[in-house]
């Protein structure tokens, strides 16, 4: 009996013993031994590209060293950002403006860097505003928001910003299928079917200068677009774009917008979009939105608000747009780099549907549609199908390419990249991540040209991977090397916000593209420069005080103010005198009611500040710039309301009585 | 009366002095490097005939902490005369040519020389000019109130290392003055045996 109880009891132990050796080792090992040599970048040596990486809710850009993952920079796009005073200074509150006016925040989730002949050129990069929607141009010589502009008749700004291979289009489809601004938007809700619409915008960029212009509109039946690629070498003049929603439903979505087994990737021939326009077929509808754009001479961001839109009803157009069946609610809509495979990644698909450009062209040309859509043709999936790729993994997002003819495709939901083949189809490797990968990144890998020597998986869940901090973790990002046949994890690295799509570039062509070191003060514009300290000055007009200061290493000028009143509404127009590289200044006043300044060399900006106290305020500079840099400050007078203390304005001067002799 | 006169080669070399001096003037003579913790790209000051340049400005800027005077090229009556004593040399190597006397070129070389031992003594009297007149209420106290860049080669003055050596228009000019010292050592030294 004890025995039988004994035996038992070891049987159970071994038993699960072997059960428990089954169970798959944890993650670390899945770093192999040389990874840490592998992303060493040591001191004072450059990273080998650029990662710029979108800050989802955070609305910024953020940039990025790889194989470091070290962070160098935050580019404020969409939403404020007291470090730079970005959305706080005077001048760059226009860059914020909307049709509804002041807009603080946005939810930034893809970046799309320029491009010619299909490769990374290295100047600008675009971004998307999902909330509100709009897109952004940022300079990459400065690392700076040169323009943003607002896209009427659409709603979370989701599929955006791709462009077509030689920037000559950015373009921003509506997630939201809404009532048109044209149209009457006071609707029954449940009336989606016959009052929302969806608009795809195109965006024209200036070859030269960058800047944008909204040249028009494609209206479509309302359903949710969700993500986007221009066609390259020969599918250039095509622009593909995932939906889901065809059910066009309005609630619970969920459910509602998941039961049709196939949606759209709808291809938009733009060249012909195009002819239409240039003969007359589209509409000027009536709409408001603004333009926004910063100039770097007057060091000013100037919005301007449009009340104008040509729209091309592609419903009436039957050879713009046709639609390609696409398994479950497509998300990812990838294009190789030789143009011809469009891959449509459905979120709810246990398999991923490749489609051929050849194919869907001759399609086309034998109108072998099985149907149409509210008047735009439905091509028939077989006819336009290269293949599909079977048991990938679950929940498919998002493909980039290695330039060797190799896709690698993220899957959410068993939360692992999966390599695979674009001709044969056949599942070539697969890599955990950790957790829940959404986006990923091949340098270059969504042009012509992929570097494809790293893929950077972008998770939206981290858990045990970090150290805890409270109920929010980080999100992050995981470095793998694809040089070989096998995928392998270097890294892992915290991002700020949520990313979502991002994009990298070989170091040398963003660091050589004329990165800019100072701004020229004899080339500043700006209305209320003070180029020196003799043309600075403190001018009342009523209620107003204009400020004109400057600040070089280590004293502003002036530093001593007086004569300012509670109730004033003072402007401090600030000129940082420095021409040299690495040396700007802030300026910060005790109580503004706004965030600091941080002026680059050469650059003048301006703080607006109404005093309320009397008394006397300090003002000081908050970048540490040199070894007086404590002693950077000076002091403002306040005297109550009716005081008559005249303005007056000093620096070295305004001694104490007994220093006078 | 014909031992006096030049060969072909020395006549050729003349020539080429003459060029060099002329060259001279469109290359900076002397520079100054600078380099300290906060400027790992460095610094330059390069000295013209005519003008100060390289990051003039920047290092005016930084002048201030320690009290030294700026630079500025208005200040040097030096630039106004230099541009006109290069000119006159490269006019004196060529007339010299048509002279055709080997005495007339050793007197250029000694006028050369000597030029050169005052440009020196010049240079360094506004070194010393410069790094002695310290503003005393300046915020940084050089210990000894002494910041003085070397005449030539290197120093360190607090956080940065001065290496003061010819710049292009500066070698042009030493081998101008070698190109002389050749001719007159043929002239004179190697002339009756070839």
């Amino acid at each position: 009996m004890k025995n039988k109880f004994v035996q038992a009891i070891l049987v159970i132990a071994l038993g699960s013993a072997l059960v428990s050796s089954c169970k798959p080792k944890n993650s670390g090992d899945a770093v192999s031994g040389d990874a840490a040599q592998r992303v060493y970048v040591a001191p004072g040596k450059y990273d080998e590209f650029y990662n710029f990486v979108s800050g989802g809710f955070s609305g910024q850009m953020s940039v990025y060293g790889l194989p470091s993952g070290r962070m160098m920079k935050v580019v404020p796009i969409f939403s404020v950002d007291p470090e730079s005073g970005w959305g706080f200074s005077e001048e760059t509150k226009p860059m914020l403006n909307t049709s509804e006016g002041f807009i603080p925040w946005d939810d930034q989730h893809h970046l799309e860097l320029s491009q010619t002949n299909g490769e990374v050129d290295g100047r600008w990069i675009f971004a998307n505003a999902n909330n509100t929607p709009r897109i952004a141009r940022v300079d990459l010589k400065r690392f700076k928001t040169s323009e943003i502009i607002e896209l009427p008749n659409s709603a979370g700004n989701h599929s955006s910003p791709f462009i077509t291979e030689n920037t000559e289009y950015v373009v921003a489809g509506t997630r939201f299928g809404v009532p048109g601004d044209y149209d009457k938007g006071d609707v029954p809700i449940n009336t989606y079917k016959e009052n929302f619409k969806a608009h795809i915008s195109f965006i024209k960029v200036d070859k030269e200068s960058g800047k944008m212009d909204l040249s028009f509109q494609l209206r479509l039946p309302g359903v949710n677009f969700d993500l986007s690629h221009a066609g390259k070498g020969k599918s250039h003049g095509w622009f593909f774009f995932t939906c889901y929603n065809s059910e066009q439903a309005n609630t619970l979505l969920e459910v509602n917008a998941s039961q049709r087994d196939k949606d759209f990737i709808m291809a938009v021939n733009w060249k012909k979009a195009e002819e239409y326009i240039k003969a007359g077929k589209g509409k000027i509808e009536k709409t408001k939105y603004a333009h926004n754009t910063w100039n770097d001479e007057t060091h000013t961001g100037t919005s301007v608000i449009k009340e104008e839109v040509l729209v091309l009803d592609a419903m009436a157009m039957k050879d713009i747009c046709y639609l390609m069946p696409c398994p479950k609610s497509p998300h990812g809509c990838d294009v190789d780099p030789t143009g011809e495979y469009i891959v449509g990644s459905g979120k709810l698909a246990a398999l991923i549907p490749v489609f051929s450009f050849d194919k869907m062209v001759k399609a086309i040309g034998k109108k072998d549609y099985e149907g149409d859509y509210e008047g735009i043709p439905v091509l028939k999936y077989n006819s336009v199908l290269h293949g599909e790729v079977q048991k990938p993994g679950l929940g498919p997002l998002h493909t980039e390419f290695d330039g060797k003819g190799n896709a690698y495709t993220t899957f959410f939901v068993s939360s692992e990249v999966v390599k695979w083949d674009i001709k044969t189809l056949k599942v070539l490797d697969r890599v955990p991540t950790y957790y829940s990968v959404g986006h990923l990144c091949i340098p270059g890998g969504d042009s012509k040209k992929p570097f494809g020597k790293y893929l950077i998986a972008y998770n939206k869940i981290t858990k045990d991977r970090y150290l805890p901090t409270g109920p929010e973790l980080t999100q992050s990002a995981q470095l793998y090397d694809i040089s070989g046949d096998k995928m392998k994890l270097l890294l892992d690295f915290p991002t700020i916000g949520e990313p979502h799509y991002a994009q990298a570039a070989p170091a040398d062509l963003i660091r050589n593209n004329g990165q800019l070191k100072i701004y020229d003060i004899k080339k500043n514009n700006h209305p209320r420069v003070a180029k020196g300290e003799k043309e600075t000055k403190v001018v009342r007009e009523g209620k107003k005080v204009h400020v004109y200061m400057t600040m070089v290493r280590s004293h502003f000028s002036p530093d001593n103010i007086e004569g300012i009143k509670v109730g004033d509404d003072v402007y401090f127009h600030i000129t940082n005198l420095e021409q040299d590289w690495d040396v700007p200044h802030g300026f910060s006043i005790r109580r503004a009611q706004t965030a600091e300044l941080l002026i680059m060399p050469g650059e003048t900006a301006t703080l607006n500040w109404k005093p309320s106290k009397v008394g006397i305020v300090p003002f000081y500079c908050t970048d540490f710039c040199s070894a007086l840099h404590q002693e950077m400050s000076g002091y403002i007078r306040v005297s109550p309301a009716g005081s008559n203390v005249p303005i007056s304005y000093s620096l070295g001067t305004n001694l104490p009585a007994s220093a006078k002799k | 009366m014909k031992e006096n006169n030049l060969t072909i080669l020395s006549k050729v070399l003349l020539v080429l002095v003459g060029l060099l001096f002329i060259g001279s003037l469109f290359v900076p003579m002397w520079r100054i490097e600078l380099n300290a913790p906060q400027y790992p790209e460095g610094l330059m000051l390069q000295l013209h005939a005519n003008k100060i340049g390289g990051d003039v400005d920047i290092i005016n800027g930084l002048n201030h902490y320690i009290g030294m005077a700026t630079l500025h090229t208005e200040n040097f009556f030096e630039f106004k005369i230099l541009p006109y004593i290069f000119g006159a040399f490269a006019l004196i190597s060529l007339i010299l040519v048509f002279i055709n006397n080997r005495k007339a070129v050793f007197g250029f070389l000694v006028v050369f020389v000597l030029f050169v031992i005052l440009a020196g003594i010049d240079f360094y009297r506004w070194n010393y000019e410069y790094g002695h007149n310290l503003d005393p209420n300046a915020a940084i106290k050089v210990p000894g109130m002494a910041y003085q860049p070397p005449l030539i080669g290197y120093k360190q003055l607090l956080n940065f290392g001065a290496y003061s050596i010819p710049d292009t228009g500066g070698w042009m000019l030493v081998g101008a003055g070698i190109l002389l010292f050749a001719i007159v050592l043929k002239e004179f030294k190697f002339k009756k045996s070839i």
